[in-house]
């Protein structure tokens, strides 16, 4: 049996008076890829947001309920551990655009202030890009800009700033919508490695992606989990008819 | 045949094209005039001596500015101490807190601060600080100097991180960076050379004011470094020069008319360039 690393229980999601996110309860269990998926609007975002309390940075952002890593509920945290612990990777690549990649990688140590010595950081850098799939293409320019990568490569960085701060979950967002096809295969293909060491939670909007690469899947509809199922038994036999209807692309 | 309509249409074109090319001919016209008439005029008057020694007095022929180079240098130094750390920090604030109602006033105060006549800002100085400390002295000029400084510095740093995108603070705070390291680590790194910018566009702004100074810095025929007593300028030594009856004075304020324009000159051409090269590529 999987241990669950995540769970929410009745959690909700507001922007003020607006109800985002509706009583959602998931269990998502250690070294899975979980894709949450739904049409635009149906708060997939929001909730993936609201794992790494980045949602609350919005003004009027508020949420309710119980959201725990492990046996700790995330809002009584330090939200500063929670994202250090959980990282994440956004729709676009945001590289660190006045640093080098090699800083970029260790961004999260560099900014922070922590010290490290310089075999470590090394070591760092050079796991992180392998693990990102990016080693081979970028090791002879590390000390080059990050943002004179490819949109792909960009975004693979991105995956290894997060991966290099040992997160025990990895939220995505969307992490392909902006990359070209090629591009996109790569960081699936990496996604998939990546699952030996992380707990992914990867949300999109792409139906044909959430069936390669996911193990289990949720399906969000106005702001509610419609079904939560292993991927391949959502895909082939829905339980719920509004899951049918997505998937069968009567809605989008 | 070309069409009569399309044809009236097309010579509409080339003629409003063209009244746009000179004007934008034009603009540059007063500015070279400006600059040839006092090269003219100025060069001749210039030379090492002109630098290195101070006015002589009246009837004497040479005699240099040292004492205003001196000054001037001081005098904008201790105002940009004063204004760049308060715009910069003023800056962050506004771009933070686009809604808060204290940044909207904030944001008017600055506006009506920009437009205050520089000798009003001048005159209050004088009753603030002249008045109170006993003395004319260079610290108050640099006060109202800041003073000037500050709407500058502060909208620039304003604008220029507003024009970040959200996304990279985000990136910040995702790698749990706690939020003044984003700012600090992340905001303004990348503002950096838009910040730096406007620092010095309002370095170049208020290096030519003389009003200001005409009641606080006062002016001295003499080299002094003493921030606590009066000090000349390039702007307050040609108003004061030139508004003699001597021909000799009338050159030195010539030369420091060059000397003035020169570096403010060279000021906007290197921000200019530093802004291009350590321009952050989003």
């Amino acid at each position: 049996m999987e241990s669950t690393i995540i769970s929410s229980k009745n959690f909700n999601a507001y922007f003020g008076a607006n109800h985002v996110v509706k009583n959602v309860s998931i269990e998502i269990p250690q070294n899975n890829i979980i894709a949450v998926m739904g049409p635009s609007g149906c708060g997939k975002t929001t909730y993936l947001r609201c794992i790494n309390r980045m949602h609350e940075l919005i003004p009027g952002a508020t949420t309710e309920g119980e959201m725990k890593l492990h046996k700790d509920n995330i809002y009584e945290m330090n939200p500063i551990l929670v994202r250090l612990r959980i990282g994440m990777v956004f729709q676009r690549p945001n590289p660190f655009p006045n640093l080098s990649i090699y800083d970029n990688v260790i961004a999260g140590y560099k900014l922070n202030g922590m010290k490290l010595q310089r075999a470590e950081r090394d070591n760092i850098v050079e796991g992180s890009l392998r693990k990102a799939a990016l080693w081979n293409e970028v090791k002879d320019t590390l000390h080059k800009k990050g943002t004179f990568l490819s949109g792909g490569q960009q975004q693979r960085l991105c995956i290894a700033r997060a991966i290099a701060m040992e997160p025990e979950v990895l939220l995505l967002d969307e992490p392909t919508s902006a990359l070209d096809p090629i591009s996109t295969a790569s960081v699936e293909e990496l996604l998939f490695d990546l699952k030996k060491n992380y707990t992914l939670v990867l949300v999109t909007h792409n139906m044909q992606q959430a069936a390669r690469v996911s193990d289990k899947t949720a399906f969000f509809y106005l702001g509610e989990l419609v079904e939560y199922d292993k991927t391949k038994e959502m895909f082939t036999n829905p339980k719920d008819n509004r899951t049918q209807s997505y998937i069968t692309g009567r809605f989008s | 045949m070309m069409n009569p309509k399309l044809r009236y249409r097309l010579v509409k074109s080339k003629s409003v094209e063209w009244i746009i090319v000179l004007f934008a001919f034009l603009i540059t016209v007063p500015l070279i005039a400006i600059i040839f008439f006092v090269l003219k005029t100025g060069i001749s008057k210039i030379s090492w001596h002109f630098f290195t020694n101070i006015p002589k007095p009246v009837g004497e022929a040479g005699g240099g500015i040292a004492n205003a180079l001196v000054g001037s240098l001081l005098i904008v130094l201790v105002a940009a101490l004063i204004a760049v750390p308060i715009g910069i920090l003023c800056g962050i604030y506004l771009s933070e807190n686009k809604d808060s109602k204290l940044a909207s006033y904030s944001r008017l105060a600055v506006d009506v601060l920009q437009g205050t006549p520089s000798i009003v800002t001048g005159i209050v100085i004088y009753f603030w600080l002249v008045k109170p400390l006993g003395t004319f002295s260079a610290v108050s000029g640099s006060v109202a100097l800041a003073i000037m400084m500050l709407p500058i510095v502060i909208r620039s740093t304003e604008e220029t991180l507003k024009l970040l995108p959200s996304s990279l603070k985000e990136a910040g705070l995702a790698l749990g960076l706690p939020y003044h390291k984003v700012i600090l680590r992340v905001v303004v790194p990348c503002g950096f050379s838009g910040i730096l910018s406007g620092v010095m566009l309002s370095v170049a702004r208020i290096a030519g004011e003389t009003a200001p100074l005409l009641f606080t810095a006062f002016g001295n025929p003499y080299i002094s470094t003493n921030v606590l007593k009066p000090m000349q300028s390039l702007p307050l030594l040609i108003f004061n020069y030139a508004t003699s009856p001597y021909e000799e004075w009338h050159d030195l304020a010539w030369g420091a008319s060059l000397i003035l324009l020169i570096w403010v000159l060279l000021l906007n051409i290197t921000t200019k360039l530093i802004t291009r090269k350590w321009k952050v590529q989003l």
